[in-house]
């Protein structure tokens, strides 16, 4: 620290002269950057990627050895497209790719998330970072949006390597349709995993220690893949009266209420939207009646009808992240910053 | 005081019923370099916290620069460089990797910053351990970082909570003489938040004393120690082999000397309560009287005594509440500092 003022002084001077001719970066850009080279580092997501696309080979190994039995058969109406018959079949032992993501993707988001925001604040890194000309929600945006974009990275180029592989192996032309349901299942994978990326942003806001944080988003996970749909059954079981015994009315209108339900867990609106998305001879998501289903030609629906069909679906899921950040935001921007 | 930089009126923060910051007037000027003293848990931190916008007060306001740091926290912040008490760095980064970041987010053009971020690592000694790993830095290192952190971006005004804090005796003596120095050069405000009494009394201009929320007083320490000890700034204590009897005649005509105020008899030692320094006469009576002096010692009011004077009230209020921090709060401010 010899004769510091000096120096510090040229420092100061040379600065100015610099200043208005250079372009800078804004501030939420320098830390989505950060984020992002972090996250693609970190181990945790090394693993997660791992484990995805061991999953992701293992299901494309096996529809790609059962292709040709698929695209053969006449009976099923979506037969002739073959790129979607590469994400949706299987042969009975290993479940489909969407099914995994199903149960991945919420892993992939916790994993991306739990310690966004309280591992800076237990590291006082937080406390650094906003003492900085910087504003609170981009601190929070930049954690969302850099996860995001890994998470979007990484779908896309799955499917894209799927496609790729599916070209290189059976040689048929794709069809644009495909192409546009494909993109749509790895957009909807990308909501999904948002979903409990904001939800654990949320927790990690909420709690202190990123440990009770990431219990309580697994928790969660839990809960909605094994016991609600168990709770639900049971709980309309006990109050409403007996299925066999109700009027078919009626029994259109309970099933009505199990499915809107059901849909509240997150992983039945996506593997809703995506059975949708990927099995274009879907026709409905509910229940329906025999007149409605009278004369149909089981055919496959066109883009258009599909995405009519999983809109709510949809809606559903960008509801969900929208509560889950907008409760982030609250809980957040007012709160004091201390270590 | 004309255009002040820091000015904070009636900052009032609660935590839940606690008061932890009660109704603060505070008025630093520029180039000023400010000393908030205080015990754990004044509310010192509480106060930096809603000076930045970090945290809301409960009522009052606190500007810095002329900008409402709870409305304009942005604001503030260009112009503001805050080190907190305990910095932390991403692990995962080094040093440089860490400084070259947070000169990213001030929008310092990115030609600028490799050769900036060097210079300040230079500037606050860490010139050879910037390619280290911020894990591996040790507390004081850190310490130094942070500083570097506030340095980089120029600040006007550069907040300090517990600056001192980890780094060893003679590093804490360069930290604050360079602060001083910094702070002289570029008219640079500061305010300084410490327990550590004597290295506050080492580098600034004024001080405020800071007890469960409130700013008991402030000023400069010689304003201070005069307010609070009168005229009796000299006290001297003098020591003798055989013991004293109060009712010793010759005392007397000592009492009589314009400049001694009180006079202490206990068994050993006498102590003179005097308005200017007349330890000569002193000596010079006592071996006249034929009496054995073994030593003298001259008791210099710092900020040691002040602090204690103001926290004798404190303390005993704390001992009947039957806190248990008041057996360390005096244990550890009662070091009295004597001189030879």
């Amino acid at each position: 620290m010899e004769n510091p003022a000096v120096s510090f002084k040229s420092l100061f001077s040379k600065e100015v002269e610099h200043r208005s001719s250079q372009r800078t970066a804004s501030p939420f850009a320098v830390m989505v950057n950060k984020e992002v080279a972090d996250h693609v580092r970190s181990w945790r997501f090394i693993i997660m990627v791992g484990l995805i696309v061991l999953t992701f080979l293992g299901a494309m190994y096996v529809s790609l050895s059962n292709i040709s039995v698929a695209v053969g058969n006449l009976n099923d109406p979506d037969h002739l497209f073959v790129y979607l018959k590469l994400l949706t079949t299987t042969n009975g032992t290993v479940p489909s790719f969407y099914v995994f993501v199903s149960f991945l993707g919420p892993l992939l988001g916790i994993a991306l998330g739990f310690d966004a925001v309280n591992a800076e604040q237990n590291n006082g890194t937080l406390t650094l970072l906003l003492a900085q000309p910087v504003y609170r929600d981009n601190f929070l945006l930049a954690k969302f949006m850099s996860a995001l974009i890994v998470i979007s990275v990484l779908f896309l180029s799955l499917c894209l390597l799927m496609i790729g592989a599916g070209l290189i192996i059976t040689g048929v032309r794709m069809e644009p349709v495909e192409l546009f349901r494909i993109l749509g299942f790895a957009v909807l994978s990308i909501l999904y995993v948002g979903f409990w990326l904001s939800l654990s942003i949320c927790l990690s806001v909420v709690f202190k220690h990123a440990a009770t944080s990431a219990i309580t988003a697994i928790g969660i996970w839990l809960f909605f893949t094994v016991f609600y749909s168990l709770l639900i059954n049971i709980i309309l079981a006990a109050v409403l009266p007996d299925k066999n015994l109700l009027q078919p009315d009626d029994l259109v209108a309970y099933n009505n209420l199990l499915m809107n339900l059901l849909s509240i867990a997150p992983a039945q609106l996506y593997t809703d939207a995506t059975t949708t998305m990927l099995m274009p001879s879907i026709r409905s998501l509910g229940p329906m009646t025999m007149e409605q289903m009278a004369a149909a030609i089981p055919s496959p629906l066109p883009l258009r009808e599909s995405f009519m069909i999983v809109w709510p679906q949809v809606s559903g899921l960008i509801a969900a992240i929208t509560v889950c950040f907008a409760s982030t935001y609250y809980l957040f921007m007012r709160r004091e910053i201390r270590t | 005081m004309e255009n002040p930089i820091i000015e904070l009126n009636g900052l009032t923060k609660f935590y839940g019923s606690v008061k932890a910051v009660d109704d603060l007037n505070l008025k630093i000027g520029k180039g000023e370099i400010f000393g908030l003293l205080g015990p754990n848990g004044a509310g010192k931190t509480t106060t930096i916290l809603m000076m930045l916008g970090l945290t809301d007060p409960s009522a009052g306001t606190a500007l810095i620069c002329g900008v409402n740091a709870t409305t304009h926290p942005i604001d503030v912040k260009r112009s503001v460089g805050y080190m907190p008490d305990s910095v932390g760095f991403y692990d995962n980064m080094t040093a440089l990797e860490n400084l070259m970041y947070i000169a990213r987010l001030n929008a310092i053009p990115e030609e600028e910053i490799k050769i900036r971020s060097r210079e300040t690592m230079e500037l606050v000694g860490l010139a050879g351990e910037m390619d280290k790993k911020a894990s591996a830095y040790s507390r004081g290192m850190k310490q130094r970082l942070g500083l570097a952190s506030v340095l980089i971006r120029k600040p006007e005004v550069i907040i300090l909570d517990e600056p001192t804090l980890g780094i060893d005796p003679s590093g804490v003596k360069e930290f604050l003489s360079f602060i001083r120095h910094l702070s002289r050069e570029q008219k640079l405000t500061v305010l300084l938040s410490s327990h550590h009494l004597h290295q506050v009394q080492q580098v600034c201009d004024r001080v405020g004393i800071f007890v469960e929320g409130k700013m008991l007083v402030e000023g400069t320490i010689e304003t201070l120690s005069r307010n609070l000890f009168g005229e009796e700034s000299f006290t001297v204590v003098i020591t003798v082999r055989d013991s004293l009897n109060k009712s010793w005649a010759p005392m007397k005509e000592l009492e009589q000397l314009a400049a001694i105020r009180k006079i202490n008899v206990s068994e050993k030692s006498v102590e003179f309560s005097c308005t200017e320094d007349v330890t000569p006469d002193i000596v010079r009576f006592f071996v006249g009287n034929g009496l054995n002096v073994m030593g003298v010692h001259k008791k210099e009011f710092g900020l040691d005594e002040i602090y204690e004077q103001y926290f004798e009230n404190n303390l005993k209020k704390n001992i009947s509440d039957g806190k248990s921090g008041g057996f360390f709060q005096k244990s550890f401010f009662k070091r009295s500092r004597t001189q030879e």
